[in-house]
């Protein structure tokens, strides 16, 4: 078996727009989702999500707020499956939460290091 | 007369480890087979003597006195005493005069004990002797009992026995306390060690009702010994004794079937001890420093909410979350499967059931019983068909026919 990432971009979500119970719906989705993942056995490692403030260092010395002003889907986090091709990945990657707000999932084989 | 035994079955029990430990302590731990031997002798001179005598005031004194005389009589006379035991004490000890005593006191006795706990859990040798070692050192369990726990005989219990006592000499471990930097990676072991051997009892398929407690309660004395130190008195300690308080307050109920366990739901609520619940949730909480999460701790507060009576979504939704994480950390088929089981109860049998099927499971009983269960809503004859196949794989006979229960049930 091999390690993919998947790369789970989204659009910003207004955290303050939801109420706490709409909140846990949401986390629990990701929860859910992930830990079907995990019991088949797939996941590599823990979750990692990305909090929404961040920086980008350009040519220059350009620093800016993060990506997120010029593009609608933003980065908010990743994780390392197991799979045995980039099609079972990618059947892995079905039923993520960020599909639901029009967001993608990129799939992406980790080189072998030789 | 029936008390009578059970009481010297029980002081036996506790004797025989307390001794042995501190003898193996003085002496060294390759000594560990005369160390049994002495104490066995000196069990059958009290057998002898108390049935033609009657018992002394203070059996307990009386052992350690009659062991302390044989133990020194037994080393002097061998040489082994001047010859190796001496330098090494004097060495060690940096003191001219050695004690020419054994310490029984009970602080000794614990630390003799933690010390052996820590040496027979070394990486060297493989687990299932190191299960097997504890029984032997540490509770005091005999070859037939432990035996009998491994669904084995008793020439494979004595050579496997046999072969990590040698371990322990050739690999030349000591009984001490491992070193400070290395303590928190041995601490794990002897964690996973005590949590087999709960496992083993809890979960044990003998039929012996009486040794699967036993074993479970070993377990759990085993734990808190580690509670008495500062160094070994760590969150995941807590966290495991909570776990083993809250799965043993459920024994009684377990048991309570003629010779099937009986399953969560059926159980009568009553039996559940709750004086251990609330030990449990004490230790749960004792748990909650530090900023580590381990298995222990999620494995815990699993079996905190399993001890809620209450069968709603939201007490499932808890359960489901835990086991969520608890997959994230490291996976195994039965997380896997329980995991799917409160997606289950949590949010409804078409949503786990898509679930399930992704598991692919093969040959693994408990999963064929899953997919029964949650075909039982939609599919009845593909629900039968599914614990058909589990009766098959089932291992033992009192799974089969628990199964084969739950078929005439649906049919």
């Amino acid at each position: 078996m091999k390690d993919f990432v998947l790369l789970f971009r989204q659009p910003g979500i207004d955290a303050s727009r939801f109420t706490p119970q709409e909140m846990e719906t949401y986390i629990k989705r990701w929860d859910d989702w992930i830990g079907g993942i995990a019991a088949q056995g797939r996941l590599n490692g823990s979750r990692k999500r990305l909090t929404q403030e961040g920086k980008v260092l350009k040519a220059g010395g350009v620093i800016t707020d993060g990506p997120f002003v010029e593009i609608k889907e933003r980065l908010g986090g990743l994780i390392i499956v197991k799979a045995e091709s980039l099609e079972e990945a990618t059947t892995l990657a079905h039923g993520c939460p960020a599909l639901d707000l029009n967001g993608s999932v990129e799939i992406r084989p980790v080189m072998d290091e030789h | 007369m029936q008390e009578n035994t059970l009481y010297l079955k029980e002081l036996f029990q506790q004797e025989f480890v307390k001794m042995v430990a501190v003898i193996s302590k003085q002496f060294g731990l390759q000594y560990i087979e005369t160390a049994e031997d002495i104490v066995s002798d000196t069990f059958l001179q009290a057998t002898e003597t108390w049935t033609n005598k009657g018992m002394p005031e203070n059996p307990a004194a009386w052992l350690y006195t009659v062991a302390k005389r044989k133990t020194l009589y037994h080393f002097r006379r061998n040489n082994i005493y001047t010859r190796k035991v001496l330098p090494a004490i004097t060495n060690k000890e940096e003191s001219i005069v050695p004690k020419e005593d054994i310490n029984f006191s009970p602080q000794h006795i614990k630390d003799s004990q933690l010390q052996m706990l820590f040496a027979i859990c070394t990486p060297a040798i493989a687990s299932e002797a190191q299960i097997g070692l504890a029984l032997r050192i540490l509770c005091g369990f005999g070859i037939d009992e432990i035996a009998e726990a491994f669904l084995s005989n008793k020439e494979a219990i004595n050579k496997r026995l046999f072969r990590a006592k040698e371990k322990l000499r050739t690999e030349q471990v000591s009984m001490e306390m491992p070193p400070e930097k290395e303590l928190p990676e041995r601490l794990q072991n002897v964690l996973h060690i005590i949590y087999l051997l709960f496992n083993e009892g809890y979960f044990s398929q003998t039929q012996n009702e009486v040794l699967r407690k036993d074993l479970c309660f070993e377990a759990l004395r085993l734990g808190l010994l580690l509670t008495d130190y500062a160094a070994t008195n760590q969150p995941e300690t807590n966290a495991l004794i909570a776990l083993m308080c809250f799965h043993a307050s459920r024994f009684t109920a377990r048991q309570a079937g003629n010779d099937l366990p009986v399953l969560y739901e059926q159980q009568d609520i009553s039996l559940w001890d709750t004086r251990l619940i609330h030990q449990g949730m004490l230790f749960l909480h004792n748990s909650a420093s530090g900023n580590t999460i381990s298995p222990y701790h999620l494995e815990a507060r699993i079996a905190y909410w399993h001890c809620h009576p209450d069968n709603t979504p939201g007490k499932w939704q808890q359960i489901l979350s835990l086991y969520n994480e608890l997959l994230f950390m490291n996976y195994s088929p039965s997380a896997a499967l329980n995991r799917t089981y409160a997606l289950y109860k949590a949010d409804g049998w078409e949503v786990a059931l898509k679930e399930a099927e992704k598991l692919q499971l093969i040959n693994n009983h408990f999963y064929s019983m899953l997919l029964g269960e949650l075909y039982t809503h939609s599919n009845l004859p593909k629900a039968i068909q599914y614990f058909e196949e589990a009766r098959m794989l089932a291992k033992t006979v009192t799974e089969k026919r628990h199964i084969q229960q739950r078929i005439a049930q649906l049919t």
